[in-house]
């Protein structure tokens, strides 16, 4: 990396796949308020994507557009961290990987209001006002779940151990973006802390540190998302409704 | 022929039919060029994955054909970022006479907001309770009255 198209391609990418992620939820969440709560959520992570993704085709140059980035391009072309890839897991998985999601979100689009690009500073005053919903939400079922009963804390508490190491690609160094990611640990450390001890559960050490999402390595389950998500366009090319 | 600023100012919301687009702030501008007779409007959406965009400038579209100005633009901008704080007061009367509590004020500079007493748009009382922070559309969220027992939307002071 990294040039603003490819820093702009990698936050669209994010917030394209996590949409993808929680809308698997439709129908599925454990109540109904829950379910129209993860929907709302992922119909904002696709708005975002969408600002995104056309301005990266502008900064591009190449005609591309929203849909042909989304649904033209193999896994080893997409730009997401892995966090976002990752399944849904149990529901403790998926607020764990809302949380550090939305705690590396909001303080990422704040910063982008006081960036020197005026779409990216735009973006970034529209998206933050939402994840900051995104945030709340997902804190007080974390702190719901820790604090709760022994089985839901147990729960809880593997589904942040399990979805830690991935957090640490969010903020690998890039002092030539828009807005380097690496600054952004220290708003996300407070916030997620906060969360954690109010929640009674206990912040994983940092160790395995899995990264490669930045450059198109990916896991395999982005493969298995992409053939859900981009069968429709490449069967029926340019289709509309 | 109707002025286009009227035309366009009378287009309902799609998803919450009582109010139109300019008491819900979505409507920031209408220009006509007066040589050509160009009419451009700009919009902003209230979330950035709003559905209802489509239906609303196809609506605005078809508002301006009716009044006389065929020839019209619909431009999208996202800055300065729409804001609760933008609908007219008249919106917000008629948002509660149709039982969607309206948004408290949104305090400058904070993107989290403090959700005070939201008060039932039925009977007025401050005893109420959040069911959902997520409601039928994006820009709701789902309350409960303690007191009537009527459930309500409330619209996300944003």
């Amino acid at each position: 990396m990294n040039g603003p198209f490819d820093f702009t391609l990698s936050l669209g990418d994010d917030a394209l796949i996590a949409a993808q992620r929680l809308g698997e939820w439709a129908t599925r969440a454990p109540e109904m308020e829950e379910d129209i709560a993860l929907a709302n959520i992922a119909l904002d992570q696709l708005g975002a994507a969408r600002l995104l993704l056309s301005y990266a085709g502008e900064l591009e140059g190449a005609g591309r557009d929203e849909d042909a980035l989304a649904y033209l391009r193999d896994d080893r072309q997409f730009r997401n961290c892995l966090l976002v890839e990752l399944p849904n897991g149990d529901f403790a998985v998926t607020m764990a990987k809302l949380l550090f999601l939305s705690a590396y979100q909001l303080p990422l689009y704040s910063a982008l209001t006081g960036c020197a690009d005026e779409r990216l500073a735009a973006i970034g005053g529209k998206t933050r006002k939402e994840s900051a919903y995104h945030l709340d939400h997902a804190s007080l079922w974390v702190r719901r779940l820790g604090d709760g009963t022994d089985e839901s804390h147990r729960r809880m508490q593997d589904a942040v151990d399990q979805v830690w190491p991935y957090v640490h690609e969010l903020f690998t160094a890039d002092p030539a973006a828009p807005v380097d990611p690496a600054t952004l640990r220290a708003d996300f450390d407070t916030r997620v802390t906060a969360v954690l001890d109010e929640a009674t559960l206990t912040r994983p050490t940092d160790g395995w540190a899995p990264a490669g999402g930045r450059d198109g390595v990916h896991t395999e389950h982005l493969s298995f998302l992409l053939a859900e998500m981009q069968v429709l366009h490449r069967a029926h090319p340019g289709a509309q409704w | 022929m109707t002025e286009p600023r009227a035309a366009v100012a009378a287009v309902v919301d799609p998803e919450i039919r009582v109010v139109t687009i300019d008491e819900l702030g979505i409507l920031r501008a209408v220009d006509e060029d007066p040589a050509t007779g160009r009419v451009v409007v700009t919009i902003t959406p209230t979330y950035t994955g709003c559905p209802a965009m489509d239906v609303i400038r196809a609506d605005i579209r078809r508002a301006l054909a009716v009044a006389g100005h065929p020839d019209a633009e619909v431009r999208t901008v996202y800055s300065p970022a729409w804001s609760t704080d933008w609908i007219s007061d008249s919106g917000r009367a008629k948002l509660a006479a149709a039982g969607i509590a309206p948004p408290a004020p949104v305090r400058a500079g904070t993107v989290v907001p403090l959700t005070l007493a939201v008060r039932c748009p039925r009977c007025g009382s401050p005893e109420t309770e959040q069911v959902s922070r997520f409601g039928s559309t994006a820009c709701k969220s789902l309350w409960r009255c303690r007191s009537c027992s009527e459930p309500f939307d409330h619209l996300k002071a944003l």
